[in-house]
């Protein structure tokens, strides 16, 4: 890139195209994008691609199987389960359910443990202190421990164990963002930016915010590839999402029945969610050294 | 007619060790000095003997425990920043680390100007277009972000965020010290010709007594948070009266005879 030219340039790219132009040179993460995409796709506009009402019944076709086998149909793509329901279609809705209260808990847990840290780190002592250690002995426990006391005390359901998540990941949250705010205070920045005149708040948005999005597309990768495995276990426990429901970890203990004479049944869900991790996991890295690697070349 | 006094200035640090009872005290001053429009103050002394930590005095990064810093003959109260008056602002040691890695350098130089003034944006922009030329960079230059410039680059952008707000007094904590020879006179002929132009006050504390002695009409000269000697430059380098300090001007002097021979 030419530094210097003579005549005025046109366009400069923003700090998201620097972004981008980084993220493409990295074909791997290209990849996990645009099925992260599909995913997202499928999410949005779930009723219009899903051929049949996930809880369709039809009880002339038990366990048809999918349509590249001898006997399997074109009418259920993806064949059909022990109670005659499309399973393409629960596929699709399992993906949308999975994958979209993920993304809302990650979300919530982001808000939540970034606001919490930034206080934490901006202030000093014991209110500091307090605000940093309080969820801590959340973490001392795995999340699916949690999860468990939280629907013994509740009792079973979606919601409750969306809780149960949401509390698990904020303490990560709070943590990242905390450290990283205790370190960056003592540069030189942030002094010239408090001689400046800003205030705390103005300090945080304005000066330590633009230079966190590494660390914090590291944690939300970390925390939605966690929320999804969590859910998704809970659901194949029987304590998240129940029965008739087509969340893909309910999917998997449902197939799990006729699992010898209908393998289809737990592996396409199993795809499903081992192809959500795969590119949550990729997108995050590539997004992360992207945002990196903007600010070095 | 004093542009900027500083009355009998005292800081006294107490850290209290966590391991032993005796507190580690850093007692700095009594300082005085006063210094008008267009003039240049420099501060000359070794390591550890509070040059850095006046220039944050005069600043307000630390508060002094006793002691004025006047302004124009008013009382400067440096306890809120964000109120206090921004005729004195400050250059930092190492542009690099002062300088957002995050921002572009347009936003950097906004910030100044959207925290202490009601300019709109287009304003904004323009000022910081304007103050981008007037140290020597291109107005393409605020799309930049930190690691594209050059080290000489980096301490031209921290000058204009220092002379963004139109101060009064400036304050260089060693602006030079990381420059090679020929930027580094680049660099003190920019400052120069800009403290002409805007007759700004310019206190600069630095190492480098060719610089010092180039530049400065004043000297102050410390050892252990006091004040050893203070005056004109060309006296205090000629004949220097207190011990350090001699031996300060002899070290530079035969620096500069064996270079000339």
């Amino acid at each position: 890139m030419a530094r210097f030219n003579l005549y005025q340039e046109e366009q400069h790219p923003s700090p998201l195209q620097y972004t981008w132009l980084e993220f493409q040179k990295n074909h791997i993460a290209m990849g996990g994008l645009v099925c992260l995409v599909l995913f997202i796709l499928i999410t949005v506009f779930c009723p219009l691609l899903a051929p049949f009402d996930p809880n369709l019944q039809k009880t002339g076709n038990i366990l048809v199987p999918p349509s590249w086998d001898a006997n399997g149909g074109i009418t259920h793509i993806f064949g059909t389960d022990g109670l005659g329901r499309d399973i393409l279609s629960r596929v699709l809705y399992g993906c949308r359910m999975t994958f979209g209260i993920s993304i809302l808990l990650v979300v919530f847990a982001l808000l939540v443990g970034v606001g919490l840290g930034a206080i934490a780190g901006m202030s000093k002592g014991f209110r500091s202190s307090f605000l940093n250690h309080t969820l801590d002995s959340i973490q001392a426990i795995p999340t699916i421990l949690i999860a468990i006391i939280i629907i013994a005390i509740l009792g079973t359901g979606l919601v409750n164990s969306m809780w149960a998540i949401v509390l698990a990941l904020i303490p990560q949250f709070v943590h990242q963002t905390r450290d990283f705010v205790r370190s960056e205070l003592s540069k030189e920045y942030v002094m010239a930016a408090r001689l400046d005149g800003a205030s705390k708040i103005q300090l945080f948005a304005r000066s330590i915010l633009p230079n966190m999005g590494e660390t914090l597309v590291m944690q939300a990768t970390l925390a939605l590839s966690i929320s999804i495995l969590d859910i998704s276990a809970l659901g194949f426990l029987n304590l998240g999402a129940q029965a008739p429901s087509s969340e893909l970890g309910a999917l998997l203990s449902q197939g799990i029945e006729v699992a010898y004479i209908a393998p289809w049944n737990i592996a396409l869900p199993g795809g499903a969610l081992f192809l959500m991790v795969v590119s949550v996991n990729i997108v995050g890295d590539g997004l992360r050294s992207a945002l990196k690697n903007r600010l070095l070349h | 007619m004093e542009l900027f006094k500083v009355e009998d200035l005292i800081f006294n640090n107490q850290k209290q060790n966590f391991w032993s009872n005796t507190p580690a005290t850093y007692e700095l001053g009594p300082v005085s000095f006063n210094l008008k429009a267009g003039e240049t103050l420099a501060i000359i002394g070794g390591n550890s003997s509070g040059k850095s930590l006046l220039a944050k005095l005069l600043v307000g990064l630390e508060r002094p425990n006793s002691g004025r810093i006047l302004m124009n003959g008013v009382e400067i109260n440096n306890a809120d920043l964000t109120s206090s008056c921004h005729d004195i602002r400050m250059i930092f040691q190492n542009s690099n680390e002062s300088l957002n890695p995050g921002l572009t350098l347009g936003a950097i130089l906004e910030e100044p100007l959207r925290l202490n003034t009601k300019l709109d944006t287009q304003q904004r922009n323009n000022l910081v277009v304007k103050t981008l030329r007037k140290v020597g960079l291109m107005s393409d230059h605020q799309f930049f972000y930190r690691h594209m410039l050059s080290d000489g680059q980096r301490q031209r952008v921290a000058l204009a965020r220092a002379l963004i707000l139109n101060p009064k007094v400036v304050v260089a904590d060693e602006p030079f010290a990381a420059l090679d020879p020929s930027v580094r006179s680049q660099a003190v002929n920019l400052l120069m010709q800009l403290q002409k132009d805007l007759g700004i006050g310019f206190i600069f504390i630095s190492h480098n007594l060719g610089i010092v002695r180039h530049i400065s009409d004043k000297v102050i000269v410390m050892q252990d948070g006091k004040v050893i000697e203070s005056g004109k430059t060309e006296v205090i380098f000629t004949w220097p009266k207190a011990e350090y300090t001699k031996k300060l001007v002899d070290a530079h002097q035969a620096l500069v005879n064996r270079q000339g021979s």
